[in-house]
């Protein structure tokens, strides 16, 4: 074991596969010569060269599609976004092409490519610098959606995208890079799809993924302070989507609470609470308790940012409301 | 068979246009890659697809080159690097820029060649792609369709550039630019020789412009309200499936009675595909489940 960071759990996953696969390749805007916005690929383009770490001009449908094309034809292209939000730029690659290809060439073709991109809010990016649209991705049939909440599902999960063999999106909650954790020397993966039990508890199950499973760990260690024991359930993919851990721990603990850090409106918490609700309501002491990020864009201001961005209060809050405990 | 009701949907006819997928395919290496838009059916004929299975496909047929999920828009045949048929106008550039890349990073001299309408010229993905081909030299011809019309919209109303596009491709250091007579499958043929021998030996994309003209509307849905028969007229006096056959008796090298057994013959190929279509069945229920994951 050695504890790394997040973003050194990603570079660690960069650079094995570069190393093993000769088909895989990097690409995306100022991943080289400037080390890539958020440092994530430091130092590959001298060590890899210009061919297997590219920049490409600010041309988001250009290269993320270029990603697709190489992809079917049998490279392993790993694609950057600077952001999330600059996805949508480069949306109809994605929903329409990435993720129909192979169906409407009735299974001819494949496309094994992941699309990195650093995502979420908290940092005061403004409204069009802090959206998490693998929430919308995650609708989308074709698409895999992960969301590592640590160093180690960051590289378990890399591995496992890598070597996929369809379009995964891998949403880098841009404020994860810098926490720590503890990473196994020797090779591992984490599946696509399994989620993950990250506290166990037998008093409610709080379900999330990404950086808000850092909320929802703090705000099991202050429900504890109180005699609650609460069981974190870690998404960890959101396409395809484990619920099978989510029920079998709601149906052991008899309450929920979903977190989903961004819109609450048809946002992706919306989706597990109701299929929550629908499978195991018979087993609830009470509605499946919701926190979201508010219905508003996110503003530039700290204080206002804040506000709008679910805090461990939020969810100790939610609880007593809900449930009383 | 659109008319039948055995086929559906949007069905976009490439009559008119044959003397270009005919001349420019003509050309292509077998491990070329060829990408084109929703009037996909000249290209795919071109390259050798099975008539059959394109028929059936158009059909929505088990035996489509798609199984029947991707229709007359959307033909695909991986072993003949024919990878679509793309229907959002504009969005085959990207990918044909990946699979142009694919060949420069093994090193090979496959090429790839994107088709596209006058009508995608004013998208973004086109002068993305353009730039990205040219700054990463990619093995790719662009090769412009231009019909005049993107739907009801003649390029005038939609572009202030003038009739000629292929002068732009220098604006992005696209140096080997061309204008052919869409109509004449001889001159298309040798442009696109020239194209790809430039490409070929490492010269980065080319860039081909085709002046042609859709004889039928823009889909089966249109009625063509937005031109004058007479224009149309002008350009079916220049019919390539008649001036090239003429062309052939003119310089004796073919005699009418060949040229009637090869018509006969594509009318028993049709008539062959249309009953292949009709044979096959419809995919199974579980097909709808099918092909979304490797």
């Amino acid at each position: 074991m050695t504890e790394i960071t997040f973003r050194q759990a990603l570079q660690r996953g960069l650079r094995e596969a570069l190393d093993a696969d000769p088909n895989v390749f990097l690409m995306g805007e100022d991943i080289g010569k400037y080390d890539g916005a958020y440092a994530v690929t430091q130092g590959l383009l001298e060590k890899y060269g210009p061919d297997r770490v590219r920049d490409t001009p600010i041309s988001e449908a250009a290269f993320v599609g270029a990603g697709v094309g190489a992809a079917v034809a049998g490279l392993r292209p790993v694609v950057e976004l600077m952001s999330m939000s600059f996805s949508l730029v480069a949306s109809d690659q994605i929903v329409n092409m990435a993720a129909k290809i192979r169906y409407m060439s009735g299974g001819q073709l494949k496309v094994p490519m992941v699309l990195r991109a650093p995502t979420g809010g908290g940092v005061q990016l403004a409204a069009t610098h802090s959206q998490s649209f693998e929430n919308w991705y995650a609708s989308v049939p074709g698409l895999k959606v992960v969301t590592p909440s640590t160093p180690y599902d960051a590289l378990g999960l890399l591995r496992s995208s890598i070597e996929d063999d369809n379009p995964v999106i891998f949403a880098e909650n841009a404020l994860l890079y810098a926490t720590r954790g503890d990473v196994p020397d020797a090779e591992y993966f984490v599946p696509i799809g399994v989620a993950d039990v990250k506290r166990t508890g037998t008093d409610i199950t709080l379900v999330g993924w990404a950086h808000g499973i850092v909320t929802l760990m703090a705000a099991a260690e202050k429900l504890a302070e109180t005699g609650v024991s609460a069981e974190v359930v870690d998404l960890r993919s959101l396409r395809p989507l484990d619920m099978e851990t989510v029920i079998e721990s709601v149906e052991k603990t008899g309450r929920a609470l979903v977190l989903d850090e961004n819109w609450r409106t048809a946002g992706f918490g919306a989706e597990i609470a109701a299929e929550i609700g629908y499978r195991s309501s018979d087993y609830l002491d009470g509605p499946v308790a919701r926190v979201s990020g508010t219905d508003t864009p996110s503003p530039y201001s700290r204080p206002l940012e804040q506000l709008g961005i679910p805090q461990v209060a939020w969810v100790i809050d939610e609880i007593e409301k809900t449930y009383g405990i | 068979m659109y008319t039948r009701g055995q086929v559906r949907g949007f069905l976009h006819l490439y009559i008119g246009e044959e003397a270009i997928a005919v001349g420019a395919i003509s050309q292509l290496l077998p491990h070329d890659y060829i990408v084109t838009h929703y009037r996909d059916h000249g290209h795919a004929l071109a390259r050798g697809l099975d008539p059959n299975r394109a028929m059936a496909e158009l059909f929505g047929r088990i035996d489509g080159l798609s199984k029947g999920k991707g229709g007359s828009m959307h033909l695909f045949d991986t072993e003949k690097g024919f990878i679509g048929g793309h229907a959002i106008v504009g969005g085959q550039f990207p990918l044909a820029a990946g699979l142009a890349l694919s060949h420069q990073y093994r090193k090979s001299d496959g090429v790839c060649v994107v088709f596209f309408g006058d009508g995608s010229t004013n998208q973004g993905t086109y002068h993305e792609v353009m730039n990205l081909a040219a700054v990463w030299k990619l093995p790719i011809l662009f090769f412009l369709e231009n019909n005049l019309y993107g739907m009801g919209s003649r390029f005038d109303r939609v572009r202030a550039g003038g009739e000629d596009f292929y002068p732009g491709a220098a604006t992005y250091g696209i140096d080997h630019a061309a204008v052919v007579d869409g109509m004449d499958v001889m001159a298309v043929q040798e442009a696109t020789k020239l194209a790809l021998e430039s490409i070929r030996s490492g010269n980065g994309p080319a860039f081909i412009e085709a002046k042609t003209f859709r004889f039928q509307g823009h889909s089966m849905a249109d009625p063509v309200k937005y031109r004058d028969r007479s224009e149309t007229e002008t350009w079916e006096a220049r019919d390539p499936l008649n001036t090239f056959p003429r062309d052939l008796l003119d310089q004796n090298l073919f005699t009418e009675a060949e040229l009637a057994e090869i018509r006969s013959s594509v009318d028993a190929e049709v008539a062959a595909a249309v009953k292949f279509a009709e044979d096959s069945p419809f995919p199974p229920d579980e097909e709808l489940f099918t092909d979304i994951y490797a």
